[in-house]
């Protein structure tokens, strides 16, 4: 049974259309992030399965019960769904204590069940304080526990975490993971960050326009993007032109294995071949490979994404190599660069 | 029925649509409609008289006389309103002024003493200040709060890099404060220009205290003395007319204004300049102005409060029924008044949608109508139609509720922007159903600015005058009626003590409403 099962949902809004026959699964216990830029109806599906929203078309079931479509309408407050929408969203004239006990039964507001959520979400002892006196990593956490109080089913977070800054970001994101994977409760995120989806979710749901364009583990997505547009949404990508042969795809930057995923070009002949930054490798030496100049290096301290100018006909401009930690390169130096590895193919596109 | 669509601006610019709660929008029609009451039976009067019998009325000397009279006044007392409220503004907000905190509390205050004590502390002391030096002086004292409140909350919130950034490029203070700072608070002065012209065009009581004939004035003798409603009729169709052109204008101005303001979390505070040997001189000019506006009215009811008086009058009211009748009648109207700006606000801060704005820009018509034409109007209608309200309570409350909506509507729809929707769909989200929402979540974050609007009305009531002396009650006094009894009998001393429980009672819900301001920012999070 799965947590949440949407078929062919429809939403929009007077003449535009936003959600266009929607199909999602999420399995129980599982963190499910739904990737997709601005306007692709990320938000709209969130609301949609909370309930502030009604379909026009479709089927929503949660664990298995039918609560819209055609004639049914779960209301919001019925479908024990913890929400969390983007800005924590906490009610400004209560403590944090009472914020947290808003969804619980009167004798239960004052008992141990609030402190115990506090605790969770790593904010025992603040009970008594009120919004505006918390930081927003805090606001945020204490959204958390007022949705996780009510014993949801399933919870919807909304760019959680687009309010924070970038240094709080990514230890909140991790504690709220912890959280998640002790309580076991199934979750969808909604986020814009392609980064923030790979490294939270057990499944990614991208969606664009209004459907899901592909729905994996963040390491399908990676590595087996169904198209070109969605291996450039997904990471840094150096598209460049090879020939198949077999299992192989013969490219400028050397022999690389193809992939046998749907989606991928079967059929031999010239294609697109998408390279990764770290499946290519950078070399001070003229051997084998395509040679180039070094343009600049990103240091970004775990790693560094070094742009190389080169003339070959077959590559793009500028090639992206990311290398462990500082790249020891110079400006102007040339190298030669080459790749190996798995690729995903396509076949090349009609000129 | 249309269902409305509206398009919501969310954080992270995804755009949803919501529908517009249909409850509300019938609730807000109907508002609306009562707003417009009465403008419909204006015109209704006006076509039970007869165009051609109006356009006799109107097109004589005295309407000429009148608009001269009106705009002669208008332009000077405007432009004086506005250089000392800015300038009061600047001084108090950008400058080193010694003791500016309590100056900037005194200069607010005279808001809260109605024009028309004003004018009786002037001309009763000092009969020689009557006519247009006399009109020109009570009402700049009375009215450039208008001006300064706006200008100086401005200022406070406009952006000091833009002065940094001019000063920086090579820009002298007098002139950064000539083509930046001046040029961030225009829109506001002339906003303020524009509602000091409204309160020119509606007020009565100082006019007539003070000898001064403009068209309140004419109307109430012709209405009230002269028994001639057709007349009457006439010429406020050209108050209403003149009304709603200054409306307009401010509206247009309101939009314009909205740009210059500047992004929430830049609210540091820049410098301040160094007056020096100006220092004296400038509190010495803020202190002549509260002296004039605040001091000399108090003072001389205060003064006349001392020496008593006996009246010729024979004693109909004590001051104890006159106030306990303006404490019931006001606090009906601001409950009311309340009620009515709550769904108006609601839908208008909820729906931003072209039709819903419309219909939230059709209640601000109210602010151009003077209350002695809401009140003719309610006499007009219930004369014609309804005769056994005329001389109702009920009457002279609804038409407090209608003038007062624009105050009350102001207060209730700030709060409502503390209790955005997403609040009640979390709160929905996590088991509530919509009453218990509605109960737990927005009723206690509205609820202040609720409180804010009920004051706001009160307090304006409690001073109200004209519209009281039309519709009260046959037999009925308020402090209003009887101060204006006896002013007009020359009873001074005996017509102090109405005056000074009018201010007492004001003072009440005054310094309430100052608290909730002062709270305001807190509640936004905001750091202190």
């Amino acid at each position: 049974m799965k947590a949440v099962s949407a078929v062919g949902l429809h939403k929009g809004f007077r003449a535009t259309p936003v959600l266009r026959g929607l199909d999602l699964a999420v399995e129980q216990a599982s963190l499910t992030a739904v990737l997709g830029p601005s306007g692709s109806g990320k938000t709209t599906l969130l609301r949609v399965i909370a309930g502030l929203e009604r379909a026009d078309r479709g089927e929503l079931s949660l664990a298995g019960q039918l609560v819209d479509g055609g004639r049914h309408f779960l209301r919001p407050e019925r479908r024990r769904i913890g929400y969390v929408p983007q800005e924590a969203s906490l009610f400004p004239h209560l403590t944090v204590e009472q914020n947290v006990g808003f969804g619980l039964a009167r004798q239960l507001r004052s008992g141990p069940r609030v402190a115990e959520l506090l605790d969770v979400v790593g904010l025992g002892g603040l009970g008594g304080r009120y919004p505006h006196q918390l930081s927003g990593g805090q606001q945020q956490r204490v959204a958390l526990a007022r949705a996780l109080a009510i014993a949801p089913q399933l919870l919807l977070l909304d760019e959680p975490f687009s309010a924070l800054d970038p240094s709080l970001r990514a230890s909140v994101r991790e504690e709220v993971r912890g959280i998640l994977a002790r309580t076991g409760i199934a979750t969808i995120l909604v986020t814009h960050d392609q980064e923030e989806a790979l490294s939270v979710a057990d499944q990614v749901a991208v969606l664009r326009q209004g459907v899901v364009a592909q729905f994996g583990s963040p390491r399908q997505l990676y590595s087996d993007p169904v198209d070109l547009e969605m291996a450039r949404f997904l990471g840094d990508a150096n598209l460049i032109e090879g020939i198949v042969s077999g299992d192989e795809v013969v490219t400028p930057l050397g022999t690389l294995r193809r992939r046998t995923s749907p989606g991928s070009a079967g059929t031999p002949g010239p294609a697109v071949v998408l390279v990764r930054p770290e499946q290519i490798v950078i070399s001070a030496e003229a051997s084998t490979g395509v040679p180039g100049r070094i343009l600049h290096a990103e240091f970004h301290g775990h790693d560094s994404v070094v742009e190389v100018a080169s003339a070959a006909p077959q590559l793009p401009g500028t090639i992206r190599v990311r290398v462990q930690g500082a790249a020891n390169v110079e400006p102007n130096a040339l190298v030669t660069l080459s790749a190996s590895g798995e690729a995903q193919v396509w076949p090349k596109p009609a000129e | 029925m249309a269902i409305l669509a509206s398009e919501v601006e969310l954080p992270g610019s995804v755009r949803v649509r919501r529908r517009v709660p249909r409850g509300l929008l019938v609730a807000s029609c109907l508002v609306a409609a009562l707003l417009l009451l009465p403008l419909a039976f204006l015109l209704l009067e006006a076509r039970q008289v007869g165009w051609a019998q109006l356009f006799g009325l109107l097109f004589r000397q005295l309407t000429l006389t009148l608009l001269v009279n009106l705009v002669g006044l208008a332009v000077v007392v405007t432009a004086l309103a506005a250089g000392i409220g800015t300038g009061a503004a600047w001084l108090v907000e950008r400058t080193d002024l010694p003791g500016r905190r309590l100056l900037a509390l005194l200069l607010v205050l005279p808001l809260a003493v109605p024009d028309f004590v004003v004018a009786f502390g002037w001309v009763s002391l000092l009969p020689a200040v009557s006519g247009y030096g006399g009109a020109v002086l009570v009402m700049t004292a009375g009215l450039y709060p208008l001006v300064y409140l706006p200008v100086s909350a401005s200022l406070r919130g406009a952006d000091p890099t833009q002065e940094e950034t001019a000063r920086t490029l090579g820009l002298g203070p007098g002139r950064t404060f000539w083509r930046v700072t001046l040029r961030q608070v225009r829109p506001t002065i002339l906003a303020g220009c524009l509602l000091v012209s409204l309160a020119l065009l509606a007020e009565y009581g100082a006019f007539e205290i003070l000898g001064y004939q403009t068209f309140t004035t004419e109307i109430f003798t012709e209405f009230q003395v002269g028994f001639n409603a057709p007349a009457a009729c006439a010429l406020s169709l050209v108050v209403v007319l003149i009304g709603l052109l200054v409306l307009l204008g401010e509206g247009t101005l309101r939009d314009r204004g909205r740009m210059a303001r500047t992004a929430h979390n830049s609210r540091r505070a820049g410098p301040r300049l160094q007056l020096r040997r100006w220092r004296w001189p400038a509190v010495a000019a803020l202190a002549l102005v509260v002296a004039v506006a605040l001091g000399m009215p108090i003072g001389v009811v205060l003064y006349w409060l001392v020496r008593g008086g006996s009246s010729t009058l024979p004693q109909s009211a004590s001051v104890g029924s006159a106030a306990g009748h303006t404490v019931l009648y006001s606090a009906a109207a601001a409950a009311i008044a309340t009620i009515l700006a709550l769904p108006v606000a609601l839908l208008a801060c909820r729906s931003p949608e072209r039709g819903v704005r419309l219909l939230e820009r059709s209640t601000y018509i109210v602010q151009g109508l003077p209350g002695l034409v809401i009140a003719l109007a309610l006499v007009f209608f219930a004369l014609h139609y309804l005769p056994f309200v005329y001389q109702t309570s009920g009457l002279l409350i609804g038409a407090y509720a209608i003038l007062f909506f624009p105050l009350a509507y102001v207060a209730v729809r700030a709060s409502v922007l503390q209790a955005p929707v997403a609040l009640e769909e979390v709160a929905r989200s996590l088991g509530r159903s919509p009453w218990q929402v509605r109960w737990r979540v927005t009723l206690p974050l509205v609820a202040p600015g609720l409180a804010a609007a009920f004051c706001l009305v009160f307090l304006s009531a409690v001073t109200e005058l004209t519209a009281t002396l039309v519709l009260v009650p046959t037999g009925v006094q308020t402090l209003a009626t009887q101060f204006w009894a006896y002013t007009g009998n020359v009873s001074y001393g005996a017509a102090a003590p109405y005056a000074a429980a009018m201010v007492a009672i004001s003072i009440v819900p005054g310094i309430l409403l100052g608290r909730w301001f002062d709270r305001r920012p807190a509640q936004l999070g905001a750091p202190r």
